[in-house]
Formats: C-alpha cells, structure tokens, sequence
C-alpha cells in the first residue's frame, strides 16, 4: 500500500446539497440512505485506474474530502484545504442560490491556496482564477425532483467560466454512474486529469507566464446530455 | 393607514428575500405572501396603539381599525397559517399520496385536530370573566394570549441571562494559539489514521473481488481453495477495519467541534478589545442588575400575590412630583415620555425578535424544510405580536388603556401579568442553569 499515490481532491458545496451521499455514490457504487450532516469533513477514498486499458495503465488513491457546508464552521474549515489536487463543486439543482455561491466556495478554497489578497471574496472576479492550475468539476444533484423543465444543453455559469466539466445526476441511484456512461466517463476524464497535473505534468511544467492561456484553451470541454 | 399597511408588507417581502432566504430559493410564493401580510398586521397594531398615544385620527376611526385589524390577524393566526403548515406537512411525508384531492382532505382534518387541541388549551386557566359566550373573539384572543405570552416571557427570561453571558468579559475563557494549533493537529492526525484504514478498506475489497472472479475458472481446485481461506486474497478483516474507521470518524467530529469552539472564544477575545466590545460589556453590567431586579420582582409578584395596578410613567412622575420637587404638567409630560418609552418597546421588541428568528432560521433550515419552517416562524410572530399588545397594557397610563380594554374585551389582565412573572422566573433560572453546565462542561473538557 505504500506504493501506491494518492491525490487529494475537495467535495465543497452549500449545506444540503448532497456532497455526502455524492461521494458515497463515486467511491461504493451504492446509494446512502439518509446520511446525517456532515460536521467537519468525512473522507473516503476511491482507486481509480489512471489510463485504463492503455500500457501505462497505474493505480491511484483518489482521496475525496467532503468539506461540512455550515456557514457557522467557517474559520475552522480552512485547516482542510491545504495541498489540495482538485476540486469537485456541488450543487443542487432544486436551489439556484447554491449554483450562485458556488463562486464564494471556490474563491474560499484558493485563498487559502494561494493567499489572493481579494477582500472579503463575495465580489469575486473570474480573473482571480486564470492563474489557477486545479481542474474543478462542477456536479448538479438532485436531478429527479427538478420539476420545471430546466433547459440541460445550458451549461451552468460556473462551468463556463472557469472552464469546468459539469453533470447532473440524483444521488440515489446507480445508474447515472454505471460504468460507461458519459457521467462516468466525464467523471474518470477528471481523475485523469487530476492524476495528470500533480504527477506528470511536472516535467513540462513551464513558467507561470505561458500558463495563463494554456489551461483556459485546454479545458473548454462540450457539454453532453444526462443519459 | 392603509398606505403604512403597504409599507409595512414591503418592509417584511424585503426582510424574507434577502435576509431568511439568503440561501435558498422561492419555490412557493404564498409562503412569503403570508409571512409579508402576517408581519403586515402586526406592525399596524403597534401603530395604532402609537397613534392612540398621540391622538391622530378620531376615536371612531381608530376603534373601527382596530376591530379590522384583530379580526384579519386572528384569522390569519388560527385559520390560515395552521391550514398551510398542515399541507406542507403533509405533501413533505412520504408516507402520503401526492394526489391533492387526499392533501386537502387531510391537511382539513389536521386543521380541525389543532383547533379541538387550541380550544382545548383554554379550559384550565381562568382567562374570561363569566360574561361571554363561546364564539367570541375573546376567546379567541384569549388563546392565542396564552401561547404568546408563554412564548414571550421564555424568549425574555432566556434573553436576560444569555446576554450578561455572552457580552460580559469575566465569563471569556483564555484560549490560546497555542492550544488551537495543538487541537488542529490532533484533528488532521486523526483524519489520516481514518484515510489509511479506508485505503486498507479499498484494497482488501478489491483484492477480494479479483480472486473472486479468479474462483469462478477454478473448478474444483478452486472450491477446494476457498474451503481453507474464505477470504480469498485479503488477510484484512473489512468489518473490523470499518468499525475502528467509524469510531475514528466520530473523534474527528468531536475534535472539529471543539476546535469550532475554541476559534469562537478567540473571536470573542478580540472583539472585547474593540470599542464596540468594552460597550457592551458596560451594557452587560447594567442587563445583568435588571435581570436580577426583574427575577427578583417576579418572585415577590408571585409570594406575596401583588398585581400592580401603576404603570411605571405615573409613578415616576408622582416620584417626580411628590419627593423630588419637580413641578411640570403631568398631562403633557405623561404623553410624551408614555410615547417614547412605548416606542423604545415596540421597536427593540420587534427588531429583537427578527434578529432571533433569523438566527433560527439559519440553524435549522434545509432546502426541504425551510417552508415549513417559515410559517411557524410567521406563527410565532403573529402571536408574540398580539399578546406583546395585551402586555403593554401595564405599561401605559390610565387613560390610554381604555381602548386596548375596550377592543380586546374583558380579558383577565391581571392573569396574563401573573402568568408572565412565572414563566419568565422559571425560563430565567433554567438559562442560568444551563449555561452554568455548560460553561463548566467546556472548561473541563479544554482542561
């Protein structure tokens, strides 16, 4: 077991949201049924076959940190965010405020990354974040109770600014992830690009300068249906 | 009048949008309909007693608004918000068809079953004098005076002894750095033992899996294999790594909340360096004497049987007048400082129960209940609201009580008084013995 990497990745999102029963989705392949709220942050860890099916097909620990929502917890929260590799962004497609502070917990999570000097960081720009190397995924839950008939080619503010993947499933059941589907498929691209930046990408690292285009180009991924 | 009823309801519209439902998003618009017009009828009566104060508007008027007003805020207090809470109830349940012919039908039998228990509550305290029939509306007031000022003199007796606790600088702990950084690091270790046995976890499953799929080209050979080591590839014991995970789960719990709690009491220890924090520490001396006046003027209330029959502006101005000297004209003074003293009521009284039910509010709603949540909010304003009348009585002078008498009928006032001395004396002691456990619990555990 000591052999084997591992990569750190945060499950952040509003309170209620779903982080918990999504994580326990990713890493069992089960729903949960009725978690309690999570205080403080529960982890769980997942191996994930970086390039399967390829000769350089390697095992990795992806460790998924699911960060407690409540506001009242958040001076202590940050002690969480250190050497972090990605970030999953969730949030609930009943709410449309919680797809609005999506853009407050990400500018949480890097302040404390890079210490950006932006305020308060409720009026944060998008350009705070083309410096910024960690691939994010932006997941919506709770698709099965969205009773008005939400236009799903839209792709969510959030996504399209930072450049981000994003889907949308329900929480309890399997079949958004089953293997092979365009969840899953999106899903184990963001692994593998999360596995990419923090071991591989090392070597042709290149000065900070040339980084501000590349990672916006890279990463504007189409957006595809829910199956 | 009616155009301060306007203003009122934006007031409230605006409050719910940006302030409750900060996070969450409208779903159903009668829900803030409801809260809007419940905040609505209550800020009119404080008017109207304000008006009657002053004297705008004549007599006439002034009764037949407040006949309107009590009549729409019952209704809405017993009938409506009780039906709405009951059908969000319901169609939250997943015990019940979504259909809405069955919703309707059971939220009218929940409405009648709250009404038998509402009616109910009545009998055992003597609230009217035997004058008046059953369908009254002082019966119903009279209820619903009850429940509020139950509710009120909680919210107050808790409300006196949290406040000296919370602003007061001799009730801080001292934390220091020194020890947050200690518990952090106990937390963060305790997070990587519980990522390592979920890593074991991880493996022994799917080693298990592998050899697994391996026994099935096996044959006999490999049925035999599986005979001696049932396992197969593992040699981890998943159920007992999963118990020791869990128990380690719930320590980082315990050790985040402690955290929580320190970082809180360091904040604390800031703020009282400010200014703003030495102010409110002088204002903490002087709620804590008038906290021990009030719980101490309640007991005697309550042993030696007095009801005061004075209201505190006549008798100041009698002090004024008889042993001080002073001579100025009761009638003029007495309105103005009855004015400004019931103004200073109402309006604290109102802006401190907004800023509770916010904090309430944000402690307990989720997504899926904050409607629910809402409404008995709106209740609870409701009926604080209407007996907060009933209780100011006490405080104005003679001459101003005679409408709320008259509007509000012959209610027993004299019990609502009484009542209210009891429940605050014995929310009050309870909060102080609370926090006194509390407070201890917290020191030893950092010690």
């Amino acid at each position: 077991m000591a052999n084997v990497d591992k990569v750190k990745i945060l499950v952040v999102g509003d309170s209620g949201v779903g982080k918990t029963s999504l994580v326990h989705l990713i890493c069992h392949n089960e729903p949960t049924n009725n978690p309690g709220w999570t205080i403080g942050c529960s982890v769980d860890v997942k191996l994930h076959e970086y390039k399967a099916g390829t000769a350089a097909e390697k095992t990795f620990f992806i460790e998924l940190w699911d960060i407690g929502g409540c506001t009242s917890h958040q001076d202590c929260r940050s002690m969480f965010y250190t050497n972090v590799h990605g970030i999953i962004l969730v949030h609930d497609l009943t709410n449309r405020k919680s797809q609005q502070n999506l853009q407050c917990w990400l500018g949480e999570v890097l302040r404390k990354e890079n210490k950006i000097s932006g305020g308060n960081g409720f009026d944060l720009d998008s350009e705070q974040f083309v410096g910024n190397q960690l691939p994010l995924l932006v997941i919506g839950t709770k698709a099965d109770q969205t009773e008005t008939i939400r236009d799903k080619n839209r792709q969510s503010s959030v996504a399209e600014e930072f450049g981000a993947d994003q889907f949308d499933l329900d929480n309890y059941s399997v079949k958004y992830l089953a293997p092979g589907s365009t969840n899953a498929v999106k899903l184990s691209r963001f692994f593998d690009k999360v596995i990419e930046r923090r071991y591989y990408s090392r070597e042709s690292q290149a000065p900070t300068l040339q980084s501000h285009s590349s990672p916006q180009l890279g990463r504007r991924v189409k957006n595809a249906h829910v199956d | 009048m009616f155009l301060l009823q306007t203003i009122f309801f934006g007031g409230g519209w605006l409050f719910f949008l940006k302030i409750l439902y900060k996070n969450y998003e409208v779903h159903h618009s009668g829900v803030l309909l409801m809260f809007s017009t419940t905040f609505a009828l209550s800020c009119t009566m404080f008017v109207l007693i304000i008006f009657e104060i002053i004297g705008i508007m004549d007599s006439s008027s002034r009764y037949f608004h407040w006949k309107l007003q009590l009549f729409v805020i019952l209704f809405v207090l017993i009938v409506l918000l009780p039906a709405y809470i009951g059908f969000f109830v319901l169609s939250n349940l997943r015990l019940v068809p979504q259909k809405p012919h069955i919703q309707v039908a059971l939220t009218f039998v929940s409405w009648c079953v709250f009404l038998y228990f509402f009616w109910k509550i009545g009998d055992p305290f003597p609230i009217l004098s035997p004058k008046h029939g059953i369908f009254s509306i002082e019966q119903c007031i009279g209820r619903v005076g009850i429940i509020g000022v139950t509710l009120m003199a909680i919210l107050s007796g808790f409300g006196a002894v949290n406040y000296p606790y919370t602003s007061m600088f001799c009730f801080i702990r001292h934390v220091t750095d020194a020890e947050i950084q200690g518990i952090e690091k106990r937390l963060m270790q305790t997070m990587d033992m519980i990522m390592l046995k979920k890593k074991r976890i991880a493996q022994a499953k799917r080693e298990n899996l592998r050899s697994a799929g391996q026994k099935i080209g096996g044959g006999i050979w490999g049925m035999l294999k599986t005979v001696g080591s049932p396992y197969g590839g593992s040699t981890e014991n998943i159920s007992q790594l999963k118990q020791e995970a869990s128990g380690l789960e719930e320590l980082s719990r315990q050790l985040f909340l402690e955290t929580v709690d320190l970082h809180t009491t360091q904040e604390r220890m800031e703020f009282s360096k400010t200014f703003k924090g030495k102010y409110f520490n002088f204002l903490g001396y002087f709620f804590s004497g008038y906290c021990v006046w009030k719980i101490f003027i309640s007991t005697v209330n309550i042993i030696f049987d007095r009801v005061g029959k004075v209201d505190p502006v006549t008798r100041g101005i009698e002090i004024a007048v008889n042993y001080l000297g002073i001579q100025f004209d009761v009638k003029f003074w007495s309105q103005q400082i009855s004015f400004i003293l019931i103004g200073i009521i109402i309006v604290t009284s109102i802006r401190g129960l907004l800023i509770t039910l916010t904090r309430f509010f944000y402690a307990i709603a989720s997504s899926k209940s904050s409607n629910i949540i809402v409404l008995c909010l709106a209740q609870i304003m409701g009926m604080y609201f209407v007996s907060s009348v009933l209780l100011m009585r006490m405080n104005m002078p003679l001459e101003y009580r005679t409408i709320i008498t008259e509007v509000l009928g012959e209610l027993q006032f004299n019990f609502y008084h009484r009542w209210f001395d009891v429940i605050f004396l014995v929310s009050a002691l309870s909060s102080i013995g609370f926090l006194y456990i509390a407070h201890k619990h917290a020191s030893d555990t950092i010690n």
